[in-house]
Order: C-alpha cells, then structure tokens, then sequence
C-alpha cells in the first residue's frame, strides 16, 4: 500500500484544489484530509458521513471545590499558569500534563478524559474519505492526524485499495510532522513567491529529518518565471524530483465555487492539463513504493 | 495597543496585511511574526537584525545511577516521554516532552535532573522605525506555542504591535491571538475561504476580542463572505480587488504600500479604523 502526503509548508498555495483534482483521476484509493485544524477538502468531495466517532484527545484538570482547601499548591506546580486565584482552572491553557492532579494533597482535582474533536469515514463520488475535525482552540491535532492516517490504513487494507492520498496540513509543526512521519512520500506544492519559496525550503528539511521521499511541483507558476527557476534549480541541486508546474489559472476558483473539482467543471483547462502530466509523473514515482 | 492578523485558512493574505500596515504607520510600530513554523514576514521588511536568542524548553535527564525504576515518572508523565520497562530501564523521549516537570517532582530518589531542547531562535531587529520580532521554530521541533509566547514577551505597552498569526484554529493560533486587543481576519471570498473564516470566527468568539474582516482578492469568488460579514454584523475594514500586479510585487518580496499608488492610504485608514473600534 502507498501513502502520498501533501504538504506545501505555506497555506494557500494550493494542497487540497490539487488533491481534489489527484482524487478525479486516481483509482483505487482512499482519500485523507489531514488538515484536521482547517479542514477544507469536504467542501469539493462532498461527503456521506457513513460512521462518527469522538475523538478523545486527553485530559484536562477540574477542581472540585468541595474538597479544595485552597493550599495553592497546584497553582505554584502549574507550569502553564492555568490555575486562577479563585482556584479556577482556564480550560485554554490547561496542558492537561496532570501534575496539579498528582500532587494534589486533598485529591481535588479530577481530570476527566476529554472529546477534543470528531473523525468521520465518508463516502464520495470519489471513494471512501477519512475525515476529522478538531474542536476550535483545541490541543493534540498531531494525535488525530495520526489517527485519521490509521483509520485510512485500515479502511484501504479493508477494501482492497491500494494507494491513499492525504491532504497535510501548513507549516512545519506537531500536526505536519504528525502527518509525514512513515509516509511512502510527500508531494510538496510551492508557488514562485519569496515566501513560497521560503517555506518549502523549510518543509523539505523537515522531509529530510524524518527521512520521507520528497517530490516537488510548483502552482501558479507563471507568476513570477524568475522564482519558478530558482525553485527548480534549488530542487535539482537537492536531488528532489520536480514533477511539474502549473500555470496561474482562475478555473481552480471558478471551480472550487461550484464545490467540483478542476476536471468536473472544465475538462481541458491549461491547469487541468498540467495536473495530468504531474498526476503521470508521480505514479511513475510511486510504482517502486509499498 | 496589541492587534493580532489572522485567517483560519492559509495563503489568504495575512503577512500582506501585517507587513503593508506596519510599513505604512512606519514609526513606533512594532511588527511580531508569531507563524514560528513558516516566518515570512522578515521577507518583505527585511529587517536589519540585531540580535538572536536560542529559546529552549525544559526536559529530563535520568541519573541511571540513582534510578531504582520505580515506575512513577512513567506513571506522572501524560506524553509517554519517559517510560519505565520494569526491572530493565528507563528511557527518555525528549522530543514527546511537554516540559511540566511531574517526573522530576515526583522522583523519590532525586534522580531526575532537568536540562534542555532547543524550541528554535528568536531574532530581533529594526527597520526604520519599525521594531522587528520573530521566531523560527526548529525543523522537527513539534511544540510552537512555547515560542510563539516567547516571542510575544517583546511586545511593548507604549507602541502598536502587529501580530502576524499562524493560520488554523489550534493551540498555535490561541497564543498568538489570546490577550489582544483587537483581531483582524484576513479571508478571501471563495468557499474555502469562508469555511475556515467560520471556524477562525468560532476561536474569536471563545476569547471575547473584538475583530474585524480585510477581504483579499475581493472581486473572485462569490459573495457568502460578505453576506455572512453582515449577518454577524463584523465589520469589513478593507477590501483588496484581486490584481496581478499585487501577486507579482508580492511574489518578489516587495510591499504594495511602496509599490502600487493609493495602498498607503488604504492601510493608514485601516489603522485609524481599528483605533476607533478599540477605543
């Protein structure tokens, strides 16, 4: 089985219109929105939820006043300042590390296990679509993309599918690495701009370090001809495959209004094209894997 | 005054906003880049940097000798950081620590000493009058909000601090908006624009602050943002029409305030806008 992740390290340079576009034309795959924070990829594949499940993310302290005798103990423990002076604990900040609860002399504290979001197996009209989403101002979304990566395991083990492609999330951090970490490979999208470029060279270091294979392609290519150079050069110089690059093209939002991907809104658009010949080049890629 | 910029989805504009409004004010401005993970704003400021810090977070070392394998830092420690594998071992995964320091309170033999991971750098520095700050989280280090706070630590009472926030509605984004006095969300007006706007609205309305909307690339899309804007009755303090000449200047690290006629008065209207609201 392989497992493709999309990563750009920048948001917006265009992860889920390519992966709603890679879901059109691939076969016999699950799809994975790993971007559990933000996630977008339902609003183009529309999905059935077929199964709901809690995510229970951790643990946060709860003082009982009854027993509390106001020692102040957990207040000077806490690390996070997350106790007030009224002995309240400020759920936001609440690590849930449990120490106040340890130590708590008159066992005060409760510390409940906690629904921190949902995760969801989908049908679309692209295949089956494991999905999460993570509650607002909440913690550990390194823990549900790692979770919505083994339930796409199991479910393409169970249905005899042999790829899956993910949709991962921006920037370099806990749910990015959460979502690379064991991958067959990583298509990184970059766009010619000085952050695009920035970013994605950060994101491939991160690659390195957790050892993934790496592949590149650049959006919006025409928007700066000079950057797409130098991407495709730093790419060479790096070893890493660049696959392609795609023309600036509205079609991607035209489409995205209607919630269809590229392909269902115009079958020949110049993005639509380019996507294609990426979409070849990675499956030649790919074939070695899993 | 503290203002965070924000956006629920990436790419939408944030750091255009951020750097564009802190060059346009141009004096007593202090310019925060808290997206550790991904920092672009020192990309269109470039700013002469003067200083940088090494942030760290506190993690145990096991002293093997004093160890007699208890079992009760395992039992204390939530992120199976340190695990006891009876009458074996003790071992350390400093990368999964959340620095609460349980292990080495509750060791009985005092064998448990605390030193440090590096979090990433703080870098600091000017460019005319605007005051520069951002972290750089380490490639593989996981834990941004420690840092991002650290970053934060530089803002200063008597000056206009911009934050420049991660995108999401995570933990990330929490400490980088929470304790501000206004929030400005950046958001395009397409569908997932306006889905992630929704959530990035939900964050808002958990920490009290009152925010306003800057359309990016107003005229593609549709117009739910709008109507939406409307029926939560959050302000539309800027509109930015979709315009190549924008994302080619912005595509070369260049700033639209310098760069295009009118924009420094857009943004000096926007800053005298939010005044008003905080105020």
């Amino acid at each position: 089985m392989k497992e493709l992740i999309i990563i750009s390290g920048k948001g917006g340079t265009g992860k889920t219109s390519l992966m709603a576009a890679f879901a059109y034309l691939a076969e016999n795959k699950v799809l994975c929105d790993a971007d559990v924070d933000a996630a977008d990829l339902h609003l183009v594949t529309a999905p059935d939820i077929i199964e709901k499940h809690d995510f229970q993310g951790g643990h946060r302290a709860v003082i009982n006043k009854d027993k509390c005798t106001e020692c102040g103990l957990c207040i000077d423990l806490c690390r996070w300042e997350a106790i007030s002076e009224t002995f309240d604990v400020d759920s936001i900040e609440c690590e849930g590390c449990g120490v106040c609860v340890y130590f708590c002399p008159e066992k005060a504290i409760d510390f409940p296990l906690n629904t921190y979001g949902e995760w969801y197996i989908s049908d679309t009209r692209f295949g089956p679509l494991v999905h999460a989403r993570l509650g607002i101002a909440e913690e550990n979304s390194g823990r549900l993309v790692a979770l919505v990566r083994t339930e796409a395991k199991k479910l393409a083990e169970e249905k005899g599918l042999e790829l899956i492609l993910t949709d991962g999330p921006p920037g370099i951090g806990c749910p990015v690495i959460a979502s690379i970490g064991g991958a067959s490979a990583v298509l990184i999208v970059t766009e010619p701009s000085v952050s695009g470029e920035h970013d994605m060279q950060r994101v491939v270091q991160l690659a390195k370090h957790f050892n993934v294979p790496t592949f590149l392609c650049v959006n919006k290519f025409d928007l700066n001809n000079d950057l797409t150079e130098e991407i495709e050069k730093f790419a060479k110089e790096k070893g890493l495959p660049c696959l392609g690059h795609i023309p600036f093209d509205q079609t991607f939002t035209k489409a995205m209004v209607q919630g269809q991907t590229i392909f269902e809104y115009d079958l020949d658009s110049a993005a639509g094209q380019a996507i294609r010949k990426i979409w070849g080049s990675l499956l030649e890629k790919l074939a070695p894997f899993g | 005054m503290i203002i965070s910029i924000a956006s629920g989805k990436g790419g939408t504009g944030k750091t255009t906003v951020a750097t564009n409004l802190a060059m346009a004010i141009g004096s007593d401005v202090q310019l925060l880049d808290c997206d550790v993970e991904e920092p672009n704003s020192h990309l269109f400021i470039n700013p002469v940097f003067e200083k940088t810090i090494t942030v760290t977070t506190p993690v145990p070392e096991v002293d093997k000798k004093k160890c007699n394998l208890c079992g009760k830092c395992d039992e204390i420690c939530q992120f199976k950081a340190i695990i006891v594998i009876a009458n074996i071992t003790v071992m350390t995964f400093p990368e999964l620590c959340h620095s609460c320091g349980g292990c080495e309170k509750v060791c009985p033999e005092n064998a448990i000493k605390e030193t440090t991971r590096e979090l990433g750098i703080i870098q600091t520095g000017y460019r005319n009058g605007i005051e520069f700050v951002h972290g750089k989280l380490r490639v593989g280090e996981a834990m941004s909000p420690p840092l991002i706070v650290k970053v934060r630590s530089f803002a200063k009472p008597d000056k206009f601090t911009i934050i420049d926030a991660p995108p999401g509605t995570s933990c990330p984004v929490i400490a980088s908006m929470k304790n501000t006095d206004f929030i400005l969300l950046v958001t395009e007006p397409t569908p997932f624009g306006l889905h992630d706007l929704k959530l990035a609205i939900s964050a808002v309305k958990i920490l009290k602050i009152p925010c306003g909307l800057v359309i990016n690339r107003s005229d593609v899309g549709d117009n739910k943002v709008k109507e939406f804007a409307k029926k939560e009755s959050i302000p539309v303090l800027l509109e930015i029409p979709f315009d190549r000449n924008i994302a080619e200047v912005y595509s070369r690290g260049d700033m639209i305030v310098e760069k295009l006629p009118g924009f420094k008065e857009k943004f000096l209207t926007l800053y005298d806008n939010i005044k008003k609201i905080v105020s």
